[in-house]
């Protein structure tokens, strides 16, 4: 089928405020909005540029605004989006160019959570326990690819320079809540800060936009539970 | 040019690259990790299925039966004395994963977790046993995620979002240094290092039916011998048996591991007329062969060449907790619903067994006496150390990128004490802008697109899993006239600022390169044995072809030589699963 690729291009060589082209792809409905990027740039406009890697939704690269909606370009299928398709970068972050943007500041968000365990010095042989209950208290929260398609629809992070995100209160949920780790503390003093956890007002834009089905919101608010309650567990 | 000097350079942040990095980092060493993406980009991250370690947390096991599984699963190519270190090291290593974080799925009494894989058995074949470590089918994620996290603890300097260019040599072969291509600016950067460790990963790219991303083009692989490094063992290239159709995308073989079935077009679970003992967790290799044999002879689905991936037996709590990802890639690109009809999957190109030669602790040698080439180091899938032989074991990939990642980054941070920092060749950049300037300025009669999808579909045509004289021979010849297309490309986009386009044409140029180096060796190697099956040699033959190939090239060409393979423990026998 023949569908129409609205594109906002930006090139900070040439360009100096963004523009869409459109461009016409022949498509199956099994094609993946990567495969019709791929088209455009392999075969007809070899400018275009955007981030892929795996291609099957694990790595992360190529999150971005397809009709409005926050999606990994390699998760969402042709045939799910009719005849004309409107592709943006994501909001909040730096066009660096076309669908392209600045990670940076979304990569040091995360590691403002001391996003690793934190623990005593492990057992001198063998493996740490943990109960399976306890493994499973932060199970959705270790699926996060970091994409950041959950941080950039979030309204707040639009406006708000400040606000950690919801990717990195999920890579902090993921350590909080892991019975090994001993760094809770520290993290939810960070998370109570004015950057932190408050700024959210549960508009589960973030929920929505998770490529990986992870309960952003509900794990926000057990972090906010953890430090109205100040307890993890 | 910008001009960088670190002790250690590891090109590549994927599972080696990182553990690599963490010693380093650990060591105080002055290092820098250069990758082409984010490191939580890396393919690492789409491994699925485990890591294997013989704990023996759910029933007995023994590093010896790991080891003899390695060492029968690679058909006997194996580096005994390698193999015998990564199942030993296996323990320690999936422990120290623990210590670090990694989330493993926890037995009812919280020890890790184990399941059953193809090839890993108990007793020296008797039956499957469970070694594989997990965490759902994500284990591969978890591992990325893990060590990067160690990563920033350890404070490891990245250079995200350079590419690997070009590798520097001294005059007398001493590797000192790299140069790579930052996307953002577009300006070359030359890192002078006194350790330079390859980890960038496979070249499954070079196929049109592959698990591998985009990512996966084989840089340093190619780079390597573009710079006269020889590459071994390349002709053996593993399918893994159960690819999305027409897509590639990995299905776990934890899907069987944790009791699916492949049925042909008669509903028949074929696998066990043809491996009665380990069924479907026959090694990769064989499995791959007994679809390729269904659907020659017919039985692929509606005569096609794809046949079913059945789970929907397995109760929805297993698929839920421990096989999330693969359903959802079903559901997702196929629209099938694998809790109650089976998944289309077919064979696809999935795993390097072979890559830079490199001795036990992950320095790069340069003959088959194991002369050592200073400077330089390789780990994981770039690398041939050989652990894998002629065909790897499932969960034994992710295994070989900490154990042997660690040792590199060990040997590094011992050679740098003693090693000065020597002269870079003059004018080091000159080759690459040279390149870059060729590609820029090209008359454009090619596209790179076109010259690539012409590669890729030629060495899945050719090159797969059943391959024949004329077959290979036809693959030569085309790579050749493509290497010619090649020198026409040009890219529209002649900015300086994130030039993707430009990136895809520098890693073309050694594709070609490599995609001839497996064609030669796989048209030198007149027997079948692991993941290289010729169907004009159908049989194993130890007397002739029990050797490692390694490839150079030269000014006069292709030139070939061969080293012996290591045996400690195993004599080579016929193998039965």
């Amino acid at each position: 089928m023949q569908v129409t690729l609205r594109i906002k291009r930006f090139n900070p060589e040439t360009d100096k405020k963004p523009h869409f082209e459109e461009y016409v792809v022949e498509v199956e409905g099994t094609d993946r909005v990567l495969d019709a990027l791929n088209q455009v740039k392999w075969y007809q406009d070899g400018t275009l540029t955007y981030r892929r890697s795996c291609a099957h939704g694990i790595c992360g690269s190529d999150a971005m605004r397809i009709n409005g909606r926050n999606r990994l370009a390699c998760k969402v299928l042709m045939k799910d989006l009719g005849k004309r398709v409107t592709l943006e970068p994501l909001l909040g972050f730096k066009v660096e160019k076309d669908l392209l943007v600045d990670m940076e500041k979304f990569f040091d968000q995360y590691k403002s959570v001391k996003p690793y365990l934190i623990a005593d010095a492990a057992p001198a042989s063998g493996e740490r326990y943990q109960s399976q209950s306890d493994r499973a208290a932060f199970d959705d929260t270790t699926k996060c690819i970091l994409c950041a398609a959950c941080t950039t629809s979030c309204p707040i992070t639009w406006t708000n320079d400040e606000f950690v995100g919801p990717a990195a209160i999920v890579n902090a949920h993921r350590f909080i809540f892991d019975s090994r780790d001993q760094g809770a503390a520290e993290r939810l003093q960070i998370l109570n800060k004015s950057s932190g956890v408050w700024r959210c007002r549960t508009v589960f834009n973030c929920t929505d936009a998770c490529p990986r089905d992870i309960k952003v919101t509900e794990a926000i608010e057990q972090v906010k539970r953890a430090l109205v309650l100040g307890e993890v567990h | 040019m910008a001009f960088h000097r670190y002790d250690a350079v590891v090109v590549g942040a994927g599972g080696a690259g990182l553990a690599a990095a963490i010693q380093l980092a650990d060591s105080d060493a002055h290092i820098a990790c250069v990758t082409k993406l984010f490191p939580t980009r890396s393919h690492t991250g789409a491994a699925q299925g485990g890591i294997a370690a013989s704990l023996g947390n759910t029933e007995e096991d023994h590093w010896e039966w790991h080891m003899y599984d390695t060492v029968k699963g690679g058909d006997y190519l194996v580096d005994q004395d390698a193999a015998e270190i990564l199942v030993k090291d296996a323990i320690e290593a999936v422990v120290s994963l623990e210590h670090m974080g990694l989330p493993f799925n926890r037995t009812p009494d919280g020890k890790i977790d184990q399941r059953r894989f193809g090839g890993h058995t108990k007793r020296h074949g008797e039956g499957p046993v469970r070694r594989a470590c997990y965490a759902a089918d994500r284990t591969g994620h978890m591992i990325l995620q893990t060590l990067y996290q160690n990563s920033i603890k350890h404070k490891v300097n990245f250079f995200d979002e350079h590419h690997l260019v070009d590798l520097l040599f001294t005059d007398d072969g001493q590797c000192c240094g790299v140069v790579t291509y930052e996307l953002k600016t577009g300006e070359l950067h030359v890192i002078q290092a006194k350790a330079v460790i390859i980890a960038t990963g496979g070249a499954g790219r070079i196929f049109k039916i592959t698990s591998n991303a985009l990512a996966s083009t084989g840089d340093g692989i190619g780079i390597a011998y573009r710079r006269g490094v020889p590459l071994m063992d390349m002709e053996f290239l593993q399918f893994h048996p159960t690819g999305l159709r027409k897509l590639g995308i990995l299905v776990s073989e934890a899907a069987r591991g944790e009791g699916g079935i492949v049925r042909n077009n008669d509903g028949e679970a074929f696998a066990a007329r043809y491996a009665p003992t380990m069924k479907d967790l026959a090694p990769r290799d064989m499995m791959s062969r007994f679809i390729w044999q269904e659907i020659h002879e017919g039985r692929g689905i509606n005569g096609e060449d794809y046949v079913l991936l059945d789970i929907s037996h397995l109760p929805p709590e297993v698929i839920e907790a421990k096989l999330p990802d693969v359903t959802d890639f079903a559901r997702v690109y196929l629209g099938v619903e694998p809790t109650e009809e089976g998944i289309p999957i077919q064979p696809t190109a999935h795993f390097t067994m072979g890559g830079l030669p490199t001795n036990n602790d992950g320095q790069a040698i340069s003959d088959p006496s194991g002369t050592i080439i200073p400077g330089l180091y390789a780990a994981g899938e770039a690398a041939c150390v050989s652990v894998h032989g002629a065909n790897r074991l499932g969960t034994n990939s992710l295994l070989e990128l900490v154990v042997f990642g660690r040792r590199a980054g060990n040997q590094a941070i011992k050679d740098i004490q003693s090693m000065e920092f020597v002269d870079l060749p003059k004018n080091p950049t000159a080759y690459v802008e040279e390149r870059i300037a060729r590609i820029m300025s090209g008359d454009g009669k090619e596209r790179v697109a076109e010259v690539r999808s012409a590669m890729q579909q030629e060495m899945t045509d050719n090159m797969s899993v059943v391959r024949e004289e004329s077959g290979i021979r036809h693959a030569l010849e085309s790579l050749s006239s493509l290497k010619n297309a090649y020198q026409h490309v040009t890219v529209d986009d002649k900015g300086k600022i994130y030039n993707t386009e430009l990136m895809e044409a520098l890693e073309l140029e050694h594709m070609l390169e490599v995609a001839e180096v497996m064609a030669h060796g796989a048209l030198a190697r007149q027997e079948s044995r692991g993941a290289h099956f010729r169907n004009d040699f159908q049989k194993r033959d130890d007397a002739n072809w029990l050797r490692h190939t390694m490839i150079y090239k030269t000014s006069d060409g292709i030139r070939e030589d061969y080293k012996p393979v290591t045996i400690t423990r195993f004599e080579p026998k016929e193998r039965k699963y």
